[in-house]
């Protein structure tokens, strides 16, 4: 009952932020549409973080890969901008699960801090890459995309890109949520509260975690298709260390575990980058600031204050000792 | 490609490696002790720069910069790792966020300070020169850079291997729990790593800056560079940072001069080899 609560009012709320967002300018709208783009790549950062509990350093390699792909069919090939933009998201999607299926290999046997250092140590391998190899990716220049595909419909105008990115956000946020709803979803989860004994119970735990890793790659190259589009530009800066450690903010921010959670933490992030980062010259104190206060005191993200509140009343009505459920942010060894 | 082409570029190599080994062995001991993963780090090494550069703006001598900038940089760790680190607890993906975090206040501090142009570290005038060494120009900053790691890795040694505290600093790496047990203050310990590895990342930052720069963005290059050093070396161990610091110096320079549009790849892949080979290091302990 109250699931089907919750599905309405986010269904609700996305339709409220769908009409009011053409209403916001062209800042608003370019900004809203980032909001979701990486709404998009935190999700698919939350089947590993919050639903399986590795804690990838490195999600900015898929955006990238996405991103690149996307930026160098369009410049170098004039592919991607007809009806081929279709072909283009599947192609970035493919992509990003292969690369994950190649980087997996080497960083799925790993656990805890070693975990966070290898997907690094692979993003950075993306990076070098991305900021080298002039002939393919402009180096530090990056690559300028001169104009958004028309596939029918002109996805040049911001409002109509919008709606195509927020169809986006709402298909992944789907497959995502009836992922982790399904028995597949709840073994991730398993793993992430007792890998050993999910082991012990026959769960091939590396093949489940390598497969959360694909899944996860697989939405970060589609993440950053869109990127590239909506930007009209990608820099190394997009597969920096930087964009990775947001990324993670924008998970935990939001409510790791949640999905949903992830647009919140994008929008407070994005908003501070973006618009804040235009008002005064000092955003960056704020910026570090939501990092340290998050860190402190949202252990359960934006997302978790609701249930905490739920949980002190339920608990004063009834008497009953009602624990918190212990997150991939809980007191847990590694 | 003669002789002098690849004298010169393991020349080149070895003296990045040496300031490699200021950065990477500080985070080496921090990891090592206390199990931080700090990406603070790098901006220990710029923090370093920029203070060396008020301190020689205002009183003109280098030399004094350098210890200014080590002792600065060591308290702003120490009361990092006092009031912020020390009550998280052992949680990579919170202390990733929290250094992160921090250093962006850092680098937000760094541009109201000094502001955002590229600043130059000017050395002494005698180190300036080029020596002739077997037929080769080489320039004397570099000698002294690999001269002065050489030096503190030569000091950080015997205090780790010939003194008490170093005892315990050891014991501390090896199993924590046990060395409490003993009756060895590890909270102490913690707080004096943490400080000498951020003043080893300043120093690194004041050397550096001569042939670096210092400009913003500059903290979160060094970083990743930092980190494959201790990686490859292995967590924790001294010999493993200076051995990291020498490889990845050395593949550095050969990456940029024999195939530049791999540089940054030919760095990490190593990591990430070594990681899924050993992740422990060439040196490291479990």
């Amino acid at each position: 009952m109250t699931r089907a609560i919750n599905i309405l009012t986010l269904v609700v709320l996305l339709a409220v932020f769908a009409v009011l967002v053409p209403y916001t300018g062209s800042f608003g709208i370019l900004l809203s549409t980032r909001i979701l783009v990486f709404a998009i790549l935190a999700m698919s950062l939350d089947i590993l973080l919050g639903y399986t509990g590795l804690a990838s350093m490195g999600h900015a390699a898929y955006l990238g890969i996405g991103a690149y792909l996307a930026a160098i069919l369009a410049s170098k090939y004039h592919f991607g901008l007809d009806w081929t933009f279709w072909l283009v998201v599947v192609f970035g999607t493919l992509l990003g699960a292969a690369a994950a299926a190649f980087f997996g290999l080497f960083a799925i046997r790993a656990t805890g801090v070693y975990f966070i250092m290898i997907t690094l140590a692979l993003s950075q391998c993306v990076w070098g890459l991305a900021y080298r190899w002039n002939s393919l990716t402009g180096g530090d220049n990056g690559i300028n995309i001169l104009r958004r595909p028309s596939v029918g419909i002109q996805l040049s105008n911001n409002v109509t890109f919008f709606y195509l990115v927020l169809a986006f956000f709402a298909a992944s946020l789907l497959i995502l949520y009836v992922l982790v709803r399904s028995p597949f979803g709840r073994s991730l989860k398993g793993i992430r509260e007792r890998e050993v004994r999910m082991g012990i119970l026959g769960y091939n735990v590396w093949l489940h975690k390598y497969i959360a890793f694909v899944i996860a790659g697989g939405f970060g190259g589609l993440a950053g298709v869109l990127w590239a589009h909506t930007n009209g530009i990608v820099t190394p800066e997009d597969v920096n260390i930087t964009t990775s450690v947001d990324a993670l903010l924008v998970v935990v921010l939001g409510g790791a575990g949640t999905l949903v959670g992830s647009l919140i933490g994008s929008a407070v992030v994005l908003v501070l980058r973006e618009y804040l980062s235009a008002l005064v010259p000092w955003w960056q104190y704020v910026l570090g600031a939501v990092y340290v206060l998050t860190i402190f005191y949202l252990p359960t993200g934006l997302m978790g204050i609701s249930k905490r509140i739920r949980q002190i009343l339920a608990k004063s009505s009834k008497e009953s000792v009602a624990l918190l459920p212990s997150g991939p942010l809980g007191s847990r060894g590694c | 490609m003669d002789a002098n082409f690849w004298i010169i570029q393991i020349f080149n190599g070895v003296s990045y490696g040496a300031l490699l080994f200021l950065v990477g062995s500080g985070l080496s001991l921090i990891f090592g002790v206390m199990r931080i993963v700090n990406l603070a780090h790098g901006s220990y090494f710029i923090l370093g720069g920029y203070i060396a550069i008020s301190v020689i703006a205002t009183t003109g001598s280098w030399v004094l910069s350098v210890p200014v900038a080590a002792l600065a940089v060591a308290i702003l760790g120490l009361l990092m790792e006092r009031v912020f680190l020390r009550p998280l607890g052992f949680d990579p993906l919170r202390q990733v966020l929290l250094t992160v975090g921090f250093s962006f206040i850092f680098q937000q501090a760094a541009l109201d300070i000094w502001g955002g142009n590229n600043m130059d570290i000017a050395p002494p005038a005698v180190l300036k020169n080029s020596i002739l060494v077997g037929g080769v120009y080489l320039p004397a900053y570099r000698i002294f850079m690999i001269a002065l790691a050489a030096a503190i890795g030569l000091v950080l040694w015997l205090f780790l291997e010939k003194t008490r505290i170093g005892a315990a600093v050891r014991a501390t790496v090896d199993d924590a729990q046990m060395a409490r047990g003993i009756g060895i203050d590890t909270n102490r310990i913690s707080m004096f790593i943490f400080a000498l590895g951020a003043s080893l990342a300043a120093i690194g930052g004041v050397i550096g800056g001569a042939f670096l720069g210092i400009y913003p963005g500059l903290d979160f290059e060094v970083l990743p560079v930092a980190f494959a050093v201790v990686i490859i070396g292995g967590m924790g161990s001294l010999g493993g940072a200076a051995i990291g610091a020498l490889l990845v110096g050395i593949a550095d320079d050969f990456g940029r001069a024999l195939f530049p549009e791999l540089a940054y790849f030919s760095l990490y892949a190593p990591m990430v080899v070594m990681l899924a080979v050993k992740p422990t290091g060439l040196f490291g302990r479990d």
